[in-house]
């Protein structure tokens, strides 16, 4: 089901209401012995999507749940529009909040959901119903005014939550997983949809997810998250080609990790040498392992090849060959699938690398 | 009408509401509610701890198996515990089986059966007995047979519900097919293959049955059964002291009972992997 | 050939059920039917409509006014102080010590209504009770006080009333979601907004569910009663027990079929009415 963004059913006043900047400012929150934040630091420009990604227990909710005000932070601020709001009550803050799952309240219809926030504010039944039904076209449920969350499929439910959270024009947008529960048809559609969406708006807003793929393709940043830290914060090519960490290397996106001799400013890996991104503080010679993309793998096959096939996954237009080294190590090549023809298990091949910097660690 | 409801299950939801200024209230409430049910009982051990002029000490607990007509009521109850729990037993075990195994869609139907005994109270069911089986023989309506034989209705609502979450928990067709497969008759595969996979469902069915045997007072009181709780009554209009001594042994004997099944009920759930 | 063969075997099947099903129909079925159908009987045999005439009328519509009150009244007071305890404990941490209590205590006094119950509230405010003694040296004198009263009742039911009520609706306050406060508090909404607009509405049809569950429960209430006050106090079940005992005028026993019949239906209405009201929760409930 798509929604075409029509200007001229666009909801609430004449020009979307600029972004308001929002700044955490070293947020700490531990629970007994555990520390889920340690420090946190970022900066969101007006009208961004910043995406907070990271695996589970990495502090990504916990902060969220803070700048939204439902949890407290044992130390740090939280800015919007350059104010401390971190003594303001979580139902004063101006923000809106888009859980993962059960967001819809279930004695209410899906316009009476949408509704809630307008109802709070003294507006009118009629307008209510005016601005309810506006925004439900936005997201495409126009006809699902009188429906219940329980008579609705789990997209349906998340888009009725997303309209309920805009229709009270707030400062800032706050997306908790909020594709998590929702199948992977639906979810792809839906990340175009609320990335749309905001954009049009213009609503300043954080979005947390453990899937990169969402992260990448929906945000101007991305802020990694490892451990209650911030890793990296930066546009989604800068996180991907240009880690700042082994963290963000290995996190996102897939990496291969390869052993290799270090000398200096480069690395020889099997036989060829690299440039490193940051020198590492050994003495030359040592061992040390180069973090390498399977994209910047390349294999041709070769009698006498010095790597061997062992398996190999064809997945549409690129297909995954995964090579046995010498040593044991496994190592993932993505190949243009037209190339990876004759790359059966058991063929030998010989293996090179994209002539590009590689991150390399101890 | 009791229920098993494990409120200290972790609940599906991980945040947990805050009280703030209701905590106070929240408080106050409890204190006044565990107040309220404490009181009851520490006053029921005090009193059944009275002696003479003032003091306190066991004699009425010394003497209670003396007293004319506790021992015999006493194993009366018993009798009609152990009763009531093999005629529960012989009757929905294979019933409850039966169901699950060849007649899977008329659960709800034979759940709703066996929730009947709640819709129909004790006073009037006893009324129905009296009625009905006025010209029955003698041996069982005039005998604590037809207590046992009534009980076993009565505790229907908590029986089937246990065996039928316990006979859900193991995977019952595919270990009646092997019993059978392997040439067991249908009473063997009904012994040897799933009465054992029950017993922490039939455990806790025989259990519930008997606390609630021990004491049932409204049937027996007027079918002019002579049972434990009848006995206490009768002994109350005397002396309250050796009724409130009797009626704590009753609940001291079926706490002991639930404790039981609990403490069994963990240790078959740590031996099987699961619980039932 | 299959076909027939398949029809015999489902009969083969329900024939499995022959067992359960005759026994619940004479031990459960045919005294319920007996009481029904002799409430419309006469001592001849013949069909008559005098009993249900004397059932609701004096001094037995007293009786069914009496077990109405007390009914409704443990049910409201058992409704509001358990939703009360079992909404401090759903706040409690989860395994918590306090939930851990309640859980138990909740499971346990289930079977101490009856007997035991009786006698321990006369152990308590009785004439020679504990709390009359400690209230007697503080200068408070409550021997005037009956057990056997419409208070006195009232108070010894909701022992039972209350627990229940904790155990019943447990599950409905546990169910509601954190999601759903916490998405109105981000919207703006206090919690008594909260509570008004969302969980109140969402507790509600639980809640008078549960209501009708404790009105059936002390309406069908008999051995407490009886051990309690043996046959004073005019509630339909002590009637009925009356009635059974021949402590009526002769050619009454059908009378007492009347009355039970009287208690079928009130019991069952509220019921009913409690089984409706599950079914509309579970909608939201998972």
């Amino acid at each position: 089901m798509t929604v075409t963004l029509d200007p001229s059913t666009e909801a609430g006043p004449g020009s979307p209401k600029p972004g308001s900047p929002v700044r955490l400012a070293g947020l700490r929150r531990g629970y007994g012995q555990v520390v889920a934040l340690d420090g946190l630091d970022l900066d969101i420009a007006p009208g961004e999507l910043v995406s907070l990604l990271g695996p589970s227990g990495c502090g990504k909710t916990t902060a969220l749940r803070i700048v939204a005000g439902l949890e407290h932070s044992d130390a740090g601020a939280v800015l919007v529009d350059g104010k401390d709001i971190s003594k303001v009550p979580a139902n004063k803050r101006d923000m809106a909040m888009v859980f993962q799952s059960y967001s819809l309240f279930p004695n209410l219809t899906a316009g009476e959901n949408v509704a809630f926030g307008l109802r709070l504010r003294g507006v009118s039944p009629a307008e209510r119903r005016k601005r309810a039904g506006e925004l439900l076209e936005l997201v495409g449920l126009n006809q699902h005014y009188e429906r219940y969350a329980t008579q609705m499929s789990g997209g349906q439910q998340q888009r009725v939550a997303l309209a309920r959270a805009l229709a009270i024009e707030p400062k800032v947008l706050l997306l908790d997983e909020p594709l998590s529960a929702l199948d992977a048809k639906v979810r792809v559609q839906l990340r175009d949809e609320i990335r749309g969406l905001q954009q049009r708006l213009g609503i300043t807003t954080l979005f947390v997810t453990h899937d990169q793929e969402e992260a990448l393709s929906m945000s101007d940043r991305v802020a990694v998250m490892n451990a209650g830290r911030l890793e990296q914060c930066a546009s989604p090519d800068e996180v991907y080609t240009r880690p700042a960490t082994p963290f963000v290397a290995a996190f996102v996106g897939a990496m291969n990790r390869i052993g290799g001799i270090a000398s200096g400013t480069e690395v020889e890996v099997l036989g060829q040498r690299l440039v490193v991104t940051q020198a590492p503080e050994v003495p030359a010679g040592s061992k040390v392992t180069a973090l390498v993309r399977p994209e910047s793998v390349l294999l041709t096959p070769a009698t006498a090849g010095n790597v061997r096939v062992a398996r190999s996954s064809f997945r549409g237009p690129v297909t995954r060959v995964t090579v046995e080294l010498a040593d044991g190590t496994e190592v993932d090549s993505d190949l243009p699938s037209s190339a990876a023809v004759d790359l059966r298990p058991g063929a030998l091949a010989d293996i090179r690398f994209a002539p590009e910097p590689v991150m390399v660690i101890q | 009408m009791t229920a098993v409801v494990d409120l200290s299950a972790t609940p599906r939801t991980a945040a947990r509401r805050k009280l703030g200024k209701g905590r106070v209230a929240a408080w106050l409430v409890l204190i006044i509610a565990a107040l309220y049910f404490l009181i009851p009982i520490a006053a029921s051990v005090e009193f059944s701890l009275r002696g003479v002029h003032d003091t306190h000490d066991l004699s009425t607990w010394e003497n209670l198996f003396g007293q004319p007509g506790f021992l015999d009521n006493l194993v009366t109850s018993l009798e009609l515990a152990a009763g009531t729990v093999v005629i529960t037993l012989v009757l929905m075990v294979p019933t409850t089986a039966w169901v699950h195994l060849r007649l899977p869609r008329l659960r709800r139907l034979i759940e709703a059966i066996c929730v009947l005994p709640l819709v129909i109270p004790a006073v009037v069911l006893a009324n129905g007995v009296l009625v009905a089986f006025r010209g029955g023989p003698s041996w069982i309506t005039g005998t604590p047979v037809i207590l046992a034989l009534e009980y076993v209705v009565l505790a229907l609502p908590f029986t089937y519900r246990t065996l039928d979450a316990g006979l859900s928990a193991i995977p019952l067709t595919t270990l009646v097919e092997a019993g059978r497969n392997l040439g067991a008759s249908w009473l063997t595969v009904l012994l040897r293959v799933v009465v054992p996979n029950l017993r922490t469902a039939i455990l806790n069915a025989s259990i519930l049955s008997a606390a609630m045997v021990l004491g049932e007072f409204t049937i027996a009181n007027l079918l002019l059964m002579n049972t434990l709780p009848v006995w206490t009554v009768q002994a109350g209009q005397q002396d309250g002291e050796v009724a409130t001594a009797a009626s704590m042994l009753i609940l001291i004997v079926t706490w002991a009972l639930l404790l039981l099944m609990s403490v069994f009920g963990q240790r078959g759930a740590r031996r099987t992997g699961r619980s039932s | 050939m299959a076909e027939t063969k398949f029809r015999n075997r489902r009969q083969l099947d329900l024939l499995g059920l022959l067992p359960f099903l005759a026994y619940v129909v004479v031990f459960l079925g045919v005294p319920t039917v007996s009481v029904v159908v002799g409430a419309f009987q006469d001592d001849a045999g013949g069909w008559t409509l005098s009993n249900i005439g004397a059932a609701v009328g004096d001094p037995y519509l007293h009786a069914f006014v009496v077990s109405t009150e007390i009914s409704a009244l443990t049910a409201v007071i058992g409704a509001v102080v358990g939703l009360a305890i079992a909404f401090a404990v759903s706040a409690s941490p989860p395994g918590g010590v306090l939930r851990q209590v309640v859980s138990t205590a909740s499971g346990v006094l289930a079977y101490f209504a009856g007997v035991p119950l009786a006698f321990a509230f006369i152990a308590a405010i009785g004439s020679q009770g504990l709390v009359t003694k400690w209230l007697g040296a503080l200068g408070l004198d409550i021997t005037g006080f009956s057990l056997f009263g419409f208070a006195g009742i009232t108070l010894v039911y909701l022992y039972f009333q209350i627990p229940l009520m904790v155990l019943v609706i447990f599950p409905a306050l546990e169910g509601l979601r954190p999601q759903w406060q916490e998405a109105a508090s981000n919207l703006g909404a206090s919690r008594w907004q909260y509570w008004r607009l969302v969980g109140g509405p969402l507790l509600l049809p639980p809640f008078l569910g549960a209501l009708m569950l404790l009105f059936a429960n002390a309406f069908a209430a008999y051995a407490t009663a009886a051990a309690l006050t043996n046959g004073i106090i005019p509630l339909v079940p002590i009637q009925i027990a009356a009635v059974m005992s021949g402590n009526v005028a002769v050619g009454q026993e059908n009378l007492g079929n009347a009355l039970g019949l009287g208690m079928i239906l009130i019991v069952g209405l509220a019921l009913a009415g409690y089984a409706w009201m599950q079914r509309r929760t579970s909608r939201w409930l998972r």
